[in-house]
């Protein structure tokens, strides 16, 4: 079942590369090896991550750029053996793609102690921003805590003041709550932390109705937040509801319904950021796909993006040079703003946005902005 | 905690567990009569709610919805019956357990490659959306109420298959003594099919019940699949009433664990600390209530007779 795709940019690129005959500076070529969840519960990340990536590829049309594609099924210790299978039969440059914090911790700090590049498109674990950070792992999305802590600004821009917190009952859960509370002024209702993979929140919601509170926030990425959605709409419980993009993102809206209309939720790109690289994007992958582009896919993007930015600059094999042309981060990020922090993660904008309906789609916009030019709370421990 | 709480924790429960008898009662029965260790059970459970949310999709009704999760839920166990699980009889449960997981693989990437990698939408109907009072002014949903009343109906009606009819008899015959009801006469390898046909029918029924409050997605079964198997452990493998006393008995343990946990650890621990401690050992609770019901009765609470 694991999906190997072997993908040479030549087919595609021949088009691009007359198109666009300037000589590169680098004869030599970079391989990128893409490690994603293709298959199995939380796929649609991996493959908008993988689209949105190859989006990108395929309009730089580079000759020079092949990317592997294989699947880690979501088990850490696929995701460790495809990444030495890379490592040393593919011999890739650059690794990228990984989707969940767990398997992060597994392949990336192996990755990068042997010398190999590591562009993050989701996983943003807080080790690896603060004490465990490396010159050559660079995060092209955003530090797990950083949208749980807009959720927080945006709570007490709202006047909540008794908040309902619940989060999954591990690593990633956590630092949701706690990112949440580092900027949430009110009180707790209370807190709690769902079994991982949980599909019935009765007992939650029936604690929910009991105990006064105002507002709640919750983090269930994929499956578990639609069904907590579907559950919390039926139950007559009527507070305003808070939570990162990751249960309403455009793969998952479609399933929740009129359940999730009108929920703010925190993420760094929407579809309606106005800016000309924006809309270039939404148009070319609708084309591309035949469906909306997700936050992950925008995410996917811009890794590519910012990839392609630094071979523009310097041979992948001159790694100072390489390293200095990443961080420098001159692309056109789809988000609007990007740079890198001093532990390479982004410093950006992050987005309150709402749920609403656009004729039969489920979709947000964007109502305000959460945080401005934000960077994470674990810098100050990266001693690089 | 409130008397209203406690009850509506209670009601929650009852309708956690009654969804997972459907389960479990399809997963025993197989097991009782065939011998057989089905984990693509869960897979059917998944086939039954896209079945639903495709049929809804297209018709817009849930009834018809309904009706389409138990057809071609059962129809999918016919046929996979007939074709792979009818050679695995004779052969030891290891085989079973290999080649019914090489079925649970082979639903997962035939079901994303059908309906791809996007949860899909299946909402319950209007009129059994929102709230009704109960008594001591608990709001609950009607959706699970309606559930509750649904699970029991249906319990009733298996248990009355089981115990009054003449297929109902076959299928108890065939627990006690494959070979002797061969003998007899009964045509057993179409008694097999049709005991597959209806557990996998309850399965995707309970699929298509859930999958309007949950998502529908590839590999919803899984989870379902482990906490059925718990229920026939406990209840005793074989039995249809140990299979409804396991359901509720796990449905009940579970829900009221995870209210009733935090809060005792809370009398005596710091709140957060409190929190985390009783999430941990609440999903931990029906496999503490397993291991002493294995403890007190190995062969379950009905098993063995």
């Amino acid at each position: 079942m694991t999906i190997k795709s072997l993908i040479t940019a030549t087919a595609i690129g021949a088009l691009g590369a007359l198109a666009l005959p300037t000589a590169h500076a680098q004869a030599e070529g970079l391989k990128v090896g893409m490690i994603t969840t293709l298959s199995g519960g939380g796929a649609g990340l991996g493959i908008d991550v993988r689209d949105g990536f190859m989006l990108a590829v395929n309009q730089a049309g580079r000759s020079d750029l092949e990317v592997v594609i294989e699947d880690d099924q979501r088990k850490p210790d696929i995701a460790v053996q495809l990444a030495d299978k890379m490592i040393q039969s593919e011999k890739v440059d650059v690794l990228t793609g990984i989707i969940w914090s767990n398997l992060a911790m597994a392949v990336v700090p192996a990755a990068t102690a042997q010398g190999k590049f590591y562009l993050s498109p989701n996983a943003g674990p807080s080790q690896l921003a603060g004490r465990g950070c490396h010159q050559n792992y660079f995060n092209v999305a955003w530090q797990n805590d950083n949208l749980h802590e807009a959720a927080g600004a945006y709570a007490n821009s709202a006047e909540l003041k008794n908040s309902f917190i619940l989060a999954p009952n591990y690593p990633a859960g956590k630092d949701a709550l706690t990112g949440y509370k580092r900027f949430y002024e009110g009180a707790l209702a209370g807190e709690v932390y769902t079994k991982l993979g949980q599909t019935d929140y009765a007992a939650e919601i029936a604690q929910i109705r009991a105990s006064g509170a105002d507002s709640v926030f919750f983090f269930l990425p994929g499956g578990m937040g639609i069904s907590f959605l579907k559950q919390y709409a039926d139950s007559g419980v009527d507070l305003p509801v808070v939570g990162p993009a990751f249960s309403f993102d455009q793969g998952i809206l479609q399933a929740v319904g009129d359940a999730a209309l009108g929920v703010k939720n925190t993420s760094q790109w929407n579809k309606d950021i106005d800016t000309a690289a924006n809309a270039a994007f939404v148009a070319s992958f609708q084309e591309a796909y035949g469906r909306l582009p997700s936050l992950y896919a925008s995410q996917g993007f811009d890794t590519a993006n910012l990839l392609i930015s630094a071979m523009d600059k310097a041979d992948v094999k001159d790694a100072d040079a390489f390293r200095a042309a990443l961080k420098a981060a001159d692309f056109t990020s789809v988000r609007g703003a990007f740079a890198f922090g001093d532990n390479n993660h982004p410093i950006q904008d992050i987005y309150v946005r709402e749920v609403i309906k656009e004729g039969d789609v489920y979709t947000n916009k964007i109502v305000a902005t959460g945080l401005s030019n934000h960077a994470d709370a674990y810098a100050a421990d990266c001693k690089m | 905690m409130t008397l209203p709480l406690f009850i509506e924790q209670t009601l929650n429960g009852v309708q956690f567990g009654v969804m997972l008898f459907l389960m479990a009662a399809g997963l025993t029965l197989i097991f009782g009569v065939m011998g057989l260790i089905n984990l693509a059970h869960g897979a059917l459970y998944m086939v039954g709610a896209f079945a639903a949310a495709a049929t809804a999709a297209a018709t817009g009704s849930f009834i018809l919805a309904l009706a389409a999760s138990v057809v071609f839920a059962a129809f999918a166990g016919v046929l996979v019956e007939t074709l792979i699980i009818r050679r695995l009889y004779g052969r030891d449960h290891l085989d079973q357990v290999l080649a019914t997981f090489a079925l649970v693989l082979i639903f997962a990437e035939g079901t994303r490659w059908v309906f791809g990698s996007f949860p899909l939408f299946l909402d319950k109907p209007d009129w059994l959306s929102g709230t009704v009072m109960l008594p001591f002014g608990i709001e609950y949903s009607l959706y699970r109420l309606a559930i509750i009343l649904v699970g029991l109906v249906v319990a009733a009606g298996l248990f009355w298959l089981i115990g009054r009819t003449r297929v109902g008899m076959q299928i108890r015959a065939g627990e006690n003594d494959r070979e002797m009801i061969a003998a007899l006469g009964v045509n057993i390898s179409r008694l097999y099919t049709l005991v597959f046909a209806l557990g996998a029918g309850l399965a995707g029924f309970a699929g298509a019940l859930i999958g309007a409050i949950q998502s529908v997605q590839v590999g919803m079964g899984d989870s379902v699949l482990i906490l059925a198997f718990v229920v026939i452990v406990i209840g005793g493998i074989g039995s249809i009433k140990g299979a409804f006393v396991g359901a509720l008995l796990v449905g009940l343990t579970d829900t009221l664990g995870r209210q009733l946990l935090p809060m005792f650890f809370a009398l005596f621990m710091e709140p957060a600390a409190a929190t985390s401690t009783g999430a941990s050992l609440a999903s931990m609770a029906i496999y503490l209530l397993m291991a002493a019901v294995l403890i007190l009765r190995p062969k379950g609470l009905f098993g063995g007779a």
